[in-house]
């Protein structure tokens, strides 16, 4: 058994915390940290439930120790919503019922966002490809789809609004 | 599901990987992209007392072609196969194999070296590689040592020639000539699943369209990656035709030795190797010819 002396940004804050060789980044950042919108589902890097960014990168928060994040940035499904002001993707999730259960979501979101910030308008095709790592049980995909679809359209909209006018919004 | 308790020591360069490695020996485990490792070590299917991590080894992940070679570095990302030009237009084998390893999210991080080094029967780079006749480069305290990839899987599953105090640092391919081609094809019931069965096929054809190089390799259908060499052997000095593609999947079947269990019966995988081996060698001529 060895400990760690670990220094993460996650959602802009910074943490630095001692943490147990074995630990792992999921269980830090849900019971450490008490950011317990990340889910933990298979726990073996089947279901996607766990996804959070890592340097930008989807990641399966359960196969990855908390130790090998030291002095990476992270970010999780609390970090998508801005000033009182639901992301894209989470706007696009409630307006097209892409959730029942809501169990697979922030991991839905969370590998959408890193898709989106790779390939800003995807096809349905690269879409379904893009999420396959992640598992819902409950709605099919189609809705997801359409929700990842309503984001990628907004974001490019908002995308296209100059810096000068500000956050023009709805 | 907690794995056991362990050391974790991170490596900054292959040189002081190698030393950690020589001072630990068989107590300790090289962490690639640990997607396969850590469900393992969660599951407490292995016990290492050491973790020597090498994702922060930087110059590791690379894929280039020199002189007639690609080498890729042992920590080049699955994903960085699936984004990579090169791959795509030089590499349809290959783009193939990275393509249907687990689901886009896992190869974020899992490597290619990982996929070879930990000789799962089931990994889909092996049976590649076996068809191309790939080279790993190992390096140990004493240097650099060049395996060949039918003699860095051993009898054994999950068993390698690495000696316990070496670090896979590159595979080797052969570029393509003219007249060569190859594919992969998966059989799987879900994405992210592990193959029903898998079949790689890599073939060069001469001047006269007679076959001069065959390299056929079979995944998750015995307890190593298995080359099919009576298939390889059938083809040599032949045109690739009808007949001799139905030969050569006939003994590649005979070749597999699949057993019976969630993914289907024995004798149903030993016919799925022979269905897909007639498709990667049909695909593998397309692509040799320019039809592709």
């Amino acid at each position: 058994m060895s400990t760690h002396h670990i220094s993460v940004t996650i959602n802009g804050t910074s943490y630095e915390e001692d943490v147990d060789s074995r630990t792992l980044l999921v269980h830090w950042i849900r019971d450490t940290l008490r950011l317990t919108g990340t889910h933990i589902g298979c726990d073996t890097t089947s279901c996607g439930a766990c996804t959070i960014l890592v340097d930008g990168k989807a990641t399966k928060s359960c196969s990855m120790f908390a130790v090998q994040a030291d002095g990476r940035q992270l970010m999780t499904v609390e970090g998508l919503e801005q000033n009182d002001t639901l992301h894209p993707l989470q706007e696009g999730f409630h307006e097209e019922h892409a959730l029942q259960c809501g169990y697979c979501t922030p991991g839905m979101m969370m590998t959408s966002l890193a898709l989106l910030q790779r390939n800003p308008n995807p096809t349905e095709h690269e879409i379904r490809v893009g999420i396959s790592g992640n598992l819902c049980r409950c709605t099919g995909y189609v809705n997801i789809v359409k929700a990842v679809q309503y984001a990628a359209q907004k974001m490019q909209a908002t995308e296209e609004i100059p810096v000068s006018a500000g956050q023009g919004g709805e | 599901m907690i794995p056991g308790s362990f050391d974790y020591l991170a490596a900054h360069s292959v040189n002081e990987a190698v030393a950690l490695l020589d001072q630990h020996g068989e107590d300790a485990k090289v962490l690639a992209g640990g997607q396969s490792l850590i469900p393992l070590l969660r599951f407490r299917l292995a016990g290492p007392s050491i973790l020597i991590d090498i994702n922060r080894i930087d110059g590791l992940e690379y894929l280039r072609e020199t002189n007639g070679t690609l080498r890729i570095g042992a920590l080049t990302r699955e994903s960085e196969l699936d984004n990579s030009s090169l791959i795509r237009e030089r590499y349809p084998i290959l783009f193939e194999t990275s393509a249907v390893v687990a689901d886009p999210v896992v190869r974020n991080w899992a490597t290619v070296g990982g996929n070879i080094a930990h000789a799962d029967p089931a990994n889909d780079h092996p049976a590649t590689m076996i068809a191309m006749g790939a080279r790993v480069v190992a390096v140990g305290p004493a240097g650099e040592r060049i395996i060949p990839i039918e003699e860095f899987f051993t009898d054994a599953p999950f068993e390698t020639a690495l000696r316990p105090n070496e670090l896979l640092t590159e595979i080797r391919v052969p570029a393509p000539v003219h007249g060569s081609g190859g594919a992969y094809v998966k059989l799987e019931r879900k994405v992210g699943d592990y193959a029903i069965a898998g079949v790689a096929a890599y073939i060069t054809l001469d001047a006269n369209g007679n076959v001069n190089y065959a390299g056929i390799g079979l995944t998750n259908v015995g307890q190593t990656p298995i080359k099919a060499r009576n298939a390889e052997q059938a083809l040599l000095g032949k045109p690739l035709n009808d007949a001799s593609i139905h030969q050569a999947a006939d003994l590649a079947a005979a070749s597999s030795q699949p057993i019976s269990d969630t993914r289907g019966p024995a004798e149903y995988k030993r016919d799925m190797v022979h269905t897909l081996t007639v498709r990667v060698l049909r695909k593998a001529l397309a692509r040799a010819t320019g039809g592709e």
